[in-house]
């Protein structure tokens, strides 16, 4: 087993939030081998959009072979996915990059806007005691709810509208959530702020990035981030998102 | 059935190759397919040393295709002769390295090191048009391409293939010259250079403003200038240039491309290569055709 291409059929599809949709793919082959944190290719239907749209994995039903991804409206060809209907198919690959490597340390798990989804399966699978601290821009708090089940929830809007005014680490510091380790997905000012927070704390802190994307697999170099040290592979400053992330461990990557 | 055909002397089990740039070394696609199925793996671009390439947005989307501004990032030869080449020995693949460099010198350093390694050709990239130095600037010009094509000539063992750019006002001129000056094959088309603006941001796309310009859309224009090589020179020609099908690359072949070169489409379809290869077996087939060569240029 390894990457898989195929055709999935759409289970079910609905609106979270305004621009925000909740789809599930029947992808046996794929929920089989996916972890928190990895992300799929959904190829569109329509040709003259030849690229994959890298989205990130949500839930993952392996029993029943069910792949759940919330996504957000980005542009026209994640306008045509949202109305994809259920029974519909689209092609996807997956599952790729590397996904949250678990720990069993008191965790803060972190998302930020889109980049909440992803915090989503990881909530559910990792062990031990977590705080889940979630960004939106206002009151549209889609998946919290999903997420209370898993530990204790703190807030920041933007607009102030529910819990902190602010930013994540607003509401971390304003609220007290604790823990020996952070997970975090979201926009790149918000993974900066935890690089920092994280350094400042001495804790360790997982941080899932984002990047345009061709290949999806490793093989073009387009989706790159710099590292800190000169990698491996590219033997120069430069890594993978796709293939070496979408997580990295924030004191190797320069945000 | 006869699928092989002879590049310059290395024998192609079948006519497919792929774009160099988008597929890596092959290591990412084996995972998909067998290196040795394909008729040779065209690498990435390899320079004397590593390259860190452009900054980020490197891609972007347009209609039917997309826009590249990698800037030939690379690991450089050391890494490629330790780590690339013997996979792709172990693998059984058919191999055709792409080099790429900012100054004569550099390109014959790597041609040089490349000489005793398991390397069937070497193409040479003088049509880059993501990189500030060297590319680009050797292939826009008959006198520059004919010299430097002639210095790379001089030192390398395996045959070359100058690989043209699309970014010209004759591309028979430039491939006149790379032959005039002993180019063993051609290949073509690089890279359209193309733009994208955001017009929310107002700014470009690109964080390098320009990129190449592949996929569907730019296979007509290919194919046009495939066709006008194949009419003006006597050497065997890869033609690429959104080859996305098995279609696509009879196209190709009939307008007097020898082989052909599936990019692009492999991020659309990580098996695109194999996946062309089987169609042209079956249109093979289906017309009873015993030997590819009766296809290779066809079309006059």
């Amino acid at each position: 087993m390894g990457k898989k291409q195929q055709t999935a059929k759409i289970v079910s599809q609905t609106m979270l939030a305004d621009g925000i949709f909740d789809m599930e793919l029947q992808a046996e082959e794929i929920a089989a081998q996916a972890k928190p944190g990895q992300f799929i290719s959904v190829y569109v239907n329509d040709k003259s959009k030849i690229l994959p749209r890298p989205i990130s994995i949500c839930g993952i039903d392996a029993e029943k072979g069910i792949l759940r991804i919330v996504y957000r409206i980005a542009g026209e060809g994640t306008k045509q996915m949202s109305s994809y209907q259920k029974g519909d198919s689209v092609k996807i690959l997956g599952p790729l990059g590397n996904g949250f490597t678990m720990k069993k340390d008191r965790a803060i798990l972190i998302g930020g806007g889109i980049g909440i989804p992803p915090m989503l399966e990881l909530a559910k699978q990792l062990d031990g005691p977590k705080s889940i601290v979630l960004g939106y821009r206002d009151s549209e708090m889609f998946l919290k709810d999903e997420f209370e089940a898993y530990g204790d929830v703190f807030v920041s809007t933007e607009d102030g509208s529910v819990g902190t005014k602010g930013n994540v680490i607003d509401a971390i510091k304003e609220q007290g959530a604790e823990g020996n380790v952070i997970y975090a997905c979201g926009p790149t000012p918000m993974l900066k702020g935890i690089q920092a927070y994280a350094a400042e704390n001495g804790i360790e802190a997982q941080i899932s990035l984002e990047e345009r994307m061709a290949c999806g697999i490793g093989a073009c170099l387009a989706c790159v981030c710099q590292s800190k040290e000169a990698d491996e592979h590219s033997h120069v400053c430069s890594k993978r998102v796709c293939k070496d992330g979408p997580v990295f461990d924030a004191r190797e990557v320069v945000l | 059935m006869n699928l092989s055909v002879d590049i310059a002397g290395v024998t192609m089990k079948n006519p497919v190759t792929t774009g160099s740039g988008t597929f890596g070394s092959g290591e990412e696609y084996s995972e998909f397919l067998d290196l040795a199925a394909l008729g040779a793996v065209t690498t990435k671009g390899v320079a004397n040393v590593p390259w860190p390439g452009n900054p980020t947005p490197r891609v972007a989307e347009v209609y039917g295709g997309m826009l590249n501004a990698i800037g030939l990032q690379n690991p450089g030869i050391d890494v490629m002769i330790e780590r690339d080449l013997p996979m792709l020995q172990e693998a059984g693949a058919t191999v055709i390295v792409n080099v790429c460099g900012k100054s004569e010198k550099d390109y014959v350093e790597v041609v040089e090191r490349l000489a005793d390694q398991p390397v069937d050709l070497l193409e040479i990239n003088v049509s880059c048009p993501n990189v500030k130095e060297g590319g680009i600037a050797f292939g826009q010009d008959p006198k520059a391409l004919y010299e430097i094509t002639k210095a790379v000539k001089a030192k390398a063992k395996q045959p070359i293939i100058m690989k043209l750019s699309p970014n010209v006002t004759d591309i028979t001129e430039m491939a006149r010259a790379a032959v005039d000056a002993g180019s063993d094959a051609l290949s073509l088309i690089n890279t359209l250079t193309g733009m994208k603006i955001d017009i929310e941001k107002r700014d470009f796309v690109l964080a390098n403003k320009t990129g190449g310009m592949s996929g569907p859309a730019v296979k007509p224009v290919a194919l046009r200038m495939v066709y006008q090589v194949a009419n003006a020179v006597d050497v065997p020609i890869i033609g690429m240039g959104g080859i996305t099908t098995a279609e696509d690359a009879l196209e190709f072949i009939m307008a007097g491309a020898t082989a052909v070169s599936v990019g692009t489409a492999n991020f659309i379809n990580p098996t695109a290569t194999v996946d062309v290869i089987e169609g042209i077996k079956a249109y093979m087939e289906r017309r009873q055709i015993e030997d590819i060569q009766e296809l290779i240029g066809c079309v006059k």
